[in-house]
């Protein structure tokens, strides 16, 4: 028997041409500046040093930048900017919850360790 | 892309019936998936943060490590890993083509565009192989023991060894044969079980040969172990000086000073647990990537094969897209936290 009740979700997805051009012009930005972007991680990576004064502000921009590429990434070729902001938060929101608790007792159960560590060979 | 359905108020959304999401069971599946996929590899990449930290500066820096090119050979600090990076980007880019394609229903476009991706995918799992084979075979120098206790990485340009010439005869060669095969592994062999003396080689059968070796350029020692003398994060030995403690501890006929290449027991970069970190966060998204390239091939097979054209839409393109995607996102960040920082 032929089911009347359910929607064809996927159909909502659909356009036409003109849709698809300007979606396509899109993605050709972001292509061009995810790859902007890895060729500067790639280039400050080679140029400064570890041991350089400006490594802290380096390690920050790094992980700057991975983000904004994450970003564009889930946003744009996932899709997930143009889903529903319910769908959008139920994603986002339980694991950015779980990464900052996981972050968190990272660091506090580090220091602790680190210490002990640290007595431990004087 | 909510499309038509944008207008639909919440209480039509949560009355039942229609899904809140406005998405369909499978898609909604797959991002909860994709969640707790995410969830796996941060676990991963924070533990690698955690092991990281606690061994400060013996803990190798991405560039030591991977400098080097395919027919290339050294000095490219991480342009491999940035080209792995862009291959993964496009084969992302030409999928969601796919995808987009999909949406118009041009079975054409979706084709072609699964194809490259497919396409990239094995020029990805291609490069890894390369990646992890010379991550296991390791640099001409290794990891050494210096004289006083530390350890020390080397980088610079080993200079090739030409040949052999035995000295005393032993149950196959015979003095004065001058050796010329499989060079590299016969002395790598000998450093490692204690078989070199004063530029001499103990080779299995018994004989000694002397080795004729052209001199290494611009060799430099990173300490990556305190030993009485050198510290680790300390001055910087080049040069002369350099090439002095790293022959005294080669040539000094001791077992173990030192290490070629990576296993899960040692590896020469650094601390074990990085070469262990690196097979298993590496290893663990390489086989997400052999996985995805796996579906998309089934995915494109239904795609020629009409399936979904005639289902009327192409949604199964867009959920492989999104697992693809995922794999992609991953290697962003492995991409960060293992060789960049």
């Amino acid at each position: 028997m032929e089911r009347d009740d359910l929607i064809e979700y996927s159909l909502h997805a659909h356009h036409d041409d003109a849709k698809g051009k300007q979606i396509r012009s899109k993605i050709y930005k972001v292509t061009l500046l995810l790859t902007i972007v890895t060729i500067i991680e790639v280039f400050i990576g080679a140029t400064i040093k570890q041991s350089s004064d400006w490594w802290s502000a380096v390690k920050i921009t790094f992980i700057l930048l991975t983000l904004l590429k994450a970003g564009y990434i889930v946003m744009v070729f996932m899709h997930l900017g143009d889903e529903r902001p319910y769908l959008r938060n139920i994603i986002l929101i339980p694991y950015f919850i779980f990464v900052a608790y996981l972050i968190f007792i990272a660091l506090v159960e580090g220091t602790a360790v680190g210490s002990v560590w640290k007595t431990m060979w004087q | 892309m909510a499309g038509h359905s944008a207008q639909l108020d919440a209480k039509t959304l949560w009355g039942g019936k229609e899904s809140p999401f406005q998405t369909s069971y499978g898609k909604l599946m797959m991002w909860f998936f994709l969640v707790s996929d995410a969830l796996t590899f941060t676990g991963l990449l924070i533990a690698y943060g955690f092991t990281r930290h606690d061994s400060q500066d013996a803990w190798p820096i991405g560039e030591e490590t991977f400098n080097s090119m395919p027919f290339l050979g050294h000095g490219y600090p991480l342009l491999y890993v940035a080209l792995m990076t862009f291959i993964l980007i496009v084969s992302s880019v030409t999928m969601v083509l796919a995808v987009e394609a999909g949406h118009r229903m041009d079975r054409k476009g979706v084709t072609k565009w699964m194809i490259a991706t497919v396409i990239g995918g094995f020029f990805f799992l291609g490069s890894q192989a390369w990646e992890w084979s010379h991550f296991i075979h390791g640099s001409e120098f290794g990891k050494i023991e210096l004289n006083d206790g530390s350890v020390a990485i080397v980088k610079g340009h080993f200079g090739e060894i030409n040949s052999f010439t035995v000295i005393e005869a032993g149950k196959k060669h015979k003095a004065g044969a001058v050796l010329k095969e499989d060079l590299m592994h016969q002395f790598q062999h000998a450093a490692e079980a204690g078989h070199l003396e004063a530029g001499k080689i103990h080779l299995a059968d018994g004989s000694v040969a002397k080795i004729n070796k052209a001199a290494d350029h611009e060799m430099k020692l990173i300490i990556k172990k305190d030993g009485k003398l050198h510290k680790v994060g300390g001055k910087e030995i080049k040069g002369k000086q350099a090439e002095k403690l790293y022959y005294e501890a080669l040539y000094s006929g001791d077992k173990h000073r030192v290490i070629y290449g990576a296993n899960m027991k040692q590896n020469e970069y650094g601390p074990q647990q990085y070469a262990q970190f690196f097979f298993f966060i590496t290893g663990f998204h390489g086989f997400h990537v052999f996985s995805g390239v796996m579906i998309n091939i089934l995915i494109l097979l239904g795609v020629l094969s009409g399936t979904y054209h005639k289902r009327g839409h192409y949604e199964m393109v867009e959920k492989t897209g999104l697992y693809w995607h995922f794999v992609d996102l991953v290697w962003v960040f492995v991409f960060t936290f293992f060789y960049l920082l």
